[in-house]
């Protein structure tokens, strides 16, 4: 028996093979299936998650109180929760919080239904026709790098003072960013689908209304849900600017009189209308797009 | 001028240049069942492209009954390898779709939409969608869906590429029951050779660079057929040719490639 045959066949393939001089591969060591905290998309356990998720709420909270208890912050920088808490009431009770809210709000509506009865069409009818993408790509994807705050002055002077600039400056920073994503959503529908309506029948028209718009709505929900919190966000800087109601007016008013329990007030109350939003919008896709894997 | 359908001097060269079939000339009458087997790449997905009319041929003519073909229609259903099915539409709803478009009364519709899942055995999933079925389920859905348009040709592409051995032979069982309920035609690419013999009436097979019949074979084997035919000297035979003509082809193709 010569040494080539008492190998083992890989060791042994290499020597006949020309490769006697390749050293040991290095091995990796044993290694659990999926190990650690650090392994990717590793489930966590139901414990688990809802105790980092009141965390997540908590430690801020926290850090809050002991900052602003501790005394060695001037209350005008960082009021207690406490303040915090009668500033609320007190703008509650007076009634001026209802109807900063209600205008916020009714702007917001407004605003973003516009932007959406623009960019829902517009973003359709790029990812359907190529023509349409042809054509309306370029000129978007240069606008949407201007920030609609910029706007504001040239809106104040082209609209006034009045409700139409606070809503034009929505409308402008929500368009073109929707536009664009509704687009992509449409995009994604795939061509096989569409081949093999047209061979069932399907005009057109009917690709556009039985299969595009069904297989596209969940994508395009979606491209809503995050451009609602770029809405939100726009109203109250819109309201920063000359404006007589709104929680923006607000904050521009209780900073002018260095209430900052105010604001902290107002704050809060922006961040619960807009989760309310999300969790609004998430539930309508979940159930529309039942069907998305 | 002749029944059924009718590709002469058929060719396709898409606009990058890529010269894909040339002179195809190929006739199916109403009724057959047609298999083309070729190598890949040798433009089999091209062809049926052409007869269902997604693409426009760049040489000769595509016709049915003597009338060309100009564009998409219900009268010649495609079901592709990914078996494309409505995601958000139940497996009922995506055998409605092609009724829906036409002009029939909803009981009409329902009727016939029972049918066809009887047919293809997926009655008790009507209600499911697409996400939740196996891929033999989505390949009934997609035929059932073509069928129910009641087309006059079926037009299959490697339709069973992506099943396991045991699933493809039970939808291969299924089609030739399919096919000999309806009477409809059927014209299945396939590269799986077996398959296409034991399926068709006739074996076309496709040679690469530019795509061109090479050989057109009846398969003289009884209509009733089980998968015990597949161990009979006659199947056994045919298939060793059709499988050499194919390697014959597909070699001439890839001759310049070091082996
Ligand atoms: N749109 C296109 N533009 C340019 N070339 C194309 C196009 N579609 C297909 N081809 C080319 O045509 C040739 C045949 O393609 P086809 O898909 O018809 O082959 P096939 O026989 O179906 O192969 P397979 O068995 O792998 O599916 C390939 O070389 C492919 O690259
Ligand atoms: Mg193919």
């Amino acid at each position: 028996m010569s040494t080539v045959d008492e190998l083992p066949p890989a060791a042994r393939a290499r020597e006949t093979r020309g490769r006697a001089d390749w050293p040991e591969l290095p091995r990796h060591p044993a290694r659990r299936a999926r190990a650690g905290w650090l392994a990717p998309r590793r489930e966590i356990s139901p414990a688990a998650r809802w105790t980092l998720r009141a965390l997540s709420l908590l430690v801020p909270l926290a850090v809050w109180v002991a900052l602003s208890t501790s005394g060695r912050v001037d209350p005008t920088f960082l009021p207690t929760p406490a303040a915090t808490w009668d500033a609320w009431w007190e703008m509650a009770r007076s009634g001026e919080l209802w109807t900063d809210t209600a205008a916020s709000v009714r702007r917001v509506l407004l605003g973003f239904g516009l932007a959406l009865l623009i960019s829902v069409p517009l973003g359709f009818a790029m990812g359907t026709w190529r023509w349409a993408l042809a054509a309306l790509e370029p000129i978007i994807g240069l606008v949407r790098y201007w920030p609609a705050g910029a706007f504001i002055p040239l809106l104040i002077i082209w609209l006034g003072l009045g409700e139409s600039s606070k809503l034009a400056v929505l409308v402008i920073g929500v368009v073109f960013f929707n536009t664009l994503m509704v687009a992509e959503a449409v995009r994604r529908v795939p061509q096989r689908l569409l081949e093999a309506s047209m061979t069932l029948g399907a005009t057109p028209g009917v690709l556009v209304r039985k299969v595009i718009f069904p297989y596209a709505l969940p994508g395009i929900i979606d491209a809503a849900r995050v451009n609602s919190a770029a809405a939100w966000n726009l109203v109250v800087i819109a309201e920063l600017f000359a404006a007589t109601s709104g929680l923006g007016y607000r904050i521009v008013r209780s900073g002018r009189f260095l209430q900052t329990d105010r604001i902290f007030a107002v704050l809060i109350v922006i961040g619960v209308i807009g989760i309310l939003m999300d969790v609004g919008l998430r539930l309508l896709r979940d159930r529309i797009g039942r069907w998305t894997p | 001028m002749s029944a059924g359908l009718e590709l002469a001097g058929v060719g396709k060269t898409f606009p990058g240049g890529a010269r894909v079939l040339e002179g195809i000339d190929l006739s199916v009458a109403p009724g057959e069942f047609v298999c083309v087997a070729g190598a890949s790449g040798s433009g089999k997905s091209t062809l049926l492209n052409l007869v269902a009319g997604l693409l426009e041929p760049t040489g000769g003519t595509v016709t049915w009954d003597g009338r060309p073909v100009t564009g998409p229609g219900p009268d010649r259903g495609l079901v592709c390898q990914t078996g494309e099915l409505f995601p958000w539409r139940t497996v009922a709803a995506n055998v409605a779709f092609g009724l829906e478009l036409l002009r029939i009364s909803r009981a009409e519709r329902a009727r016939r939409v029972r049918w066809y899942l009887e047919e293809v055995g997926l009655t008790a999933y009507a209600d499911a969608l697409p996400g939740s079925l196996s891929g033999g389920q989505r390949q009934r859905v997609a035929i059932a869906r073509a069928l129910a348009c009641e087309p006059h040709v079926l037009l299959l592409d490697e339709p069973f590429g992506a099943l396991d051995v045991q699933t493809k032979e039970d939808m291969q069982i299924f089609l030739r029951q399919v096919w000999r309920d309806t009477g409809t035609t059927v014209v299945m690419v396939t590269h799986d050779v077996e398959e296409a013999v034991f399926l068709a009436g006739r074996v076309v097979v496709l040679a690469s660079d530019p795509g061109r019949v090479a050989a057109d074979l009846p398969v003289d084997l009884p209509a009733e057929r089980d998968l015990a035919v597949r161990r009979t000297p006659e199947f056994l035979a045919l298939r060793t040719e059709v499988e050499d003509l194919v390697r014959l082809h597909h070699t001439a193709h890839t001759a310049r490639r070091p082996g």
